[in-house]
């Protein structure tokens, strides 16, 4: 049986056009970003979260690979298990272009109408998506945490209200419905290498006007600390309130060896320098202990900083979610907490 | 230079959320409303450009009637004037509908740049601002941590964050839709002068069924459900006083984690 339904319970969610079409034999479409010739982590696990999807629903997977001249990414996307690896190569789409990759990815999408397009919540991606969105007239669902089919349509999982409540959110629009997917909302590590036969699909970009230049690209500090090799951290978030509680934080991280981290909030705030920043748009770390101190745990903190091996958290709002996280947890002022840690550590590095 | 800024009118940052009954929107009755943070930020770049270039900054929003009150809030600290866009039943729920009624009001409009939010408070879809730029056929850039119009105001320069600490300056032409991120100044105060002066100032009212637009047409974002992440902890939750709490995780943290 298939999982999919019949076109009379599709008409519900799809417009005329595309129940007039085929069936829903376009499947599933990931996009691949990549960069040195190496298609992108992020993109390995939304195609890893699509053969899942691909799987369990009997529907077929291809890969889509916008690239420049310079195709050295060709190999390394079809030594990845898909049923084609769709490849379209124009010196426009040499570096990101808004532009040029929106009327690429236009173009083969609205030949091909699958079922759901699926892309790596990245930097570019929150720049891409929404312009396809509106350039193919269909939904997007932006930096989805899971996604499911459940029989009559797909359900995307994402959070709202400053990652404090989950929601279920389906698409009404014509196929195919977009989505953005986080780090870690898929099979993560389960990607299936395998080939995908290259299909290489032309699109004409010639009349295209060029308004989008990069001017330079920046590394955010001179100086930079290399937390990755920190062994403890003691992070400071939203919740320590005010420059001068840092100091506590400071005194915890002496006694303990430890460095400082931030989240983006403390950052922002211009309590720590950006260098220290942990997160989507600052550092990974992985150290022994992390002590997260006033830092609710939202997803753009929480991938740069969960594989610590042993996490802390202090906070007053025991629904944060830095507790689904932690090890060991306290709802409490870490005005308080973190002095009496301090003390107590002092007090037995004495003896 | 004329400056749209988008404002988007959003339950307070320190909310605690409740869930109404049948988990389709959140159930707090009173929920004190603000601007959405990133679209704050967007407003003070908007009137640092109005001070480096003169003009005008407009502000414009779709929401509820109360959102005059955020709007007031815009005025006072230093906006010209405002546009509201009526949306009393809350119809406007997915981004590619407050794109298109947006791009309604702005389609004959002049202006030089139009600032938003890369994303909002309550969904933080982070569309709005691509969207719109794709309907009035405008280039964009989004992430946006600083701003620079060039000499001849034929091309602005944007900052734009991305992965890792790695940041890009991208120039596209004017006009142009970019979306700002929060927390890349200080912002400014309103001060009483400010205040005084907001009072007067014009907020049109534009109702949403005036706008002529099709809502059924447009890609829609059905919110079927919303819930609490689950707690999945397996946190041991230490209790007591600070001291007491200062023993029991050291005492942790040397003999389970064997950090110490």
């Amino acid at each position: 049986m298939s999982p999919l339904p019949g076109a009379y319970k599709r008409q519900r969610f799809c417009n005329a056009q595309t129940i007039r079409g085929e069936t829903m034999t376009g499947g599933i479409y990931v996009l691949l970003d990549h960069s040195d010739g190496r298609v992108d982590t992020l993109s390995r696990e939304t195609l890893a979260l699509a053969q899942q999807l691909g799987r369990s629903h009997g529907l077929g997977v291809k890969a889509l690979l916008l690239c420049g001249p310079n195709r050295s990414v060709v190999e390394n996307a079809a030594g990845l298990q898909a049923d084609a690896a769709l490849v379209v190569s124009h010196h426009r789409l040499d570096g990101y272009d808004p532009d040029a990759h929106c009327l690429a990815l236009t173009r083969i999408l609205e030949q091909d109408r699958p079922l759901a397009f699926l892309m790596g919540h990245s930097y570019q991606n929150i720049d891409l998506a929404p312009k396809l969105a509106a350039s193919l007239k269909c939904g997007l669902v932006t930096d989805c945490i899971g996604c499911r089919i459940d029989g009559e349509s797909m359900v995307f999982v994402r959070q709202m209200f400053r990652n404090r409540i989950n929601a279920d959110v389906r698409v009404r629009s014509s196929h195919p419905w977009i989505a953005t997917f986080q780090s870690g909302a898929g099979a993560g590590n389960d990607l299936l290498e395998g080939s995908s036969p290259v299909v290489e699909r032309t699109v004409d970009l010639s009349g295209l006007a060029h308004r989008r230049t990069v001017v330079e690209t920046v590394g955010a500090v001179k100086e930079k600390v290399d937390l990755a090799k920190a062994d403890m951290i003691v992070a400071a978030g939203r919740g320590i309130k005010r420059k001068e509680n840092l100091r506590l934080l400071e005194e915890l991280a002496e006694v303990l060896g430890a460095e400082l981290g931030a989240s983006r909030a403390a950052v922002d705030s211009e309590w720590l320098e950006r260098d220290r920043q942990i997160g989507s748009s600052g550092q990974s770390v992985a150290p022994r202990l992390y002590v997260a101190c006033g830092i609710s745990g939202a997803i753009q903190h929480v991938v740069g900083m969960r594989n610590s091996a042993n996490i802390v958290a202090i906070n007053t709002d025991p629904d944060a979610p830095i507790f689904n996280l932690a090890n060991y947890g306290i709802v409490g002022d870490l005005m308080e907490i973190v002095p009496a840690l301090t003390r107590k550590l002092r007090e037995e590095q004495s003896r | 230079m004329k400056v749209f800024a988008c404002l988007k009118e959003t339950p307070s940052r320190d909310t605690r959320y409740e869930l109404s009954s049948d988990s389709s929107w959140i159930g707090n009755a009173e929920v004190t409303h603000e601007i959405s943070e990133c679209d704050e930020y967007a407003l003070e770049e908007a009137l640092k450009l109005k001070e480096r270039h003169r003009g005008e900054v407009v502000l414009l929003t779709a929401g509820r009637a109360e959102a005059e009150k955020s709007m007031r809030k815009g005025l006072a600290m230093g906006a010209d004037r405002g546009v509201l866009i009526l949306d009393r039943e809350r119809e406007l729920s997915s981004p590619h509908r407050v794109a298109a009624a947006l791009e309604k009001v702005l389609r004959d409009q002049d202006y030089d740049l139009i600032l938003a939010g890369t994303q909002s408070d309550d969904y933080g879809y982070a569309q709005t601002g691509p969207i719109l730029a794709h309907l009035l056929g405008l280039p964009h850039a989004t992430i946006v941590m600083q701003i620079q119009v060039q000499e001849d105001r034929r091309s602005v320069r944007a900052l734009r964050e991305m992965e890792s600490g790695w940041f890009e300056w991208v120039e596209i032409p004017l006009p142009a839709v970019l979306t700002v991120q929060a927390g890349i100044s200080q912002i400014r105060y309103a001060t009483l002068r400010g205040i005084m002066q907001a009072r007067r100032k014009e907020i049109r009212k534009i109702e949403l069924g005036g706008l002529g637009l099709d809502l059924s047409s447009l890609p829609h974002l059905e919110i079927e459900r919303l819930y609490f992440p689950e707690q999945t902890s397996k946190a041991e939750m230490i209790e007591g006083t600070p001291d007491e709490i200062a023993s029991t995780l050291v005492d942790r943290l040397r003999r389970e984690a064997k950090v110490l």
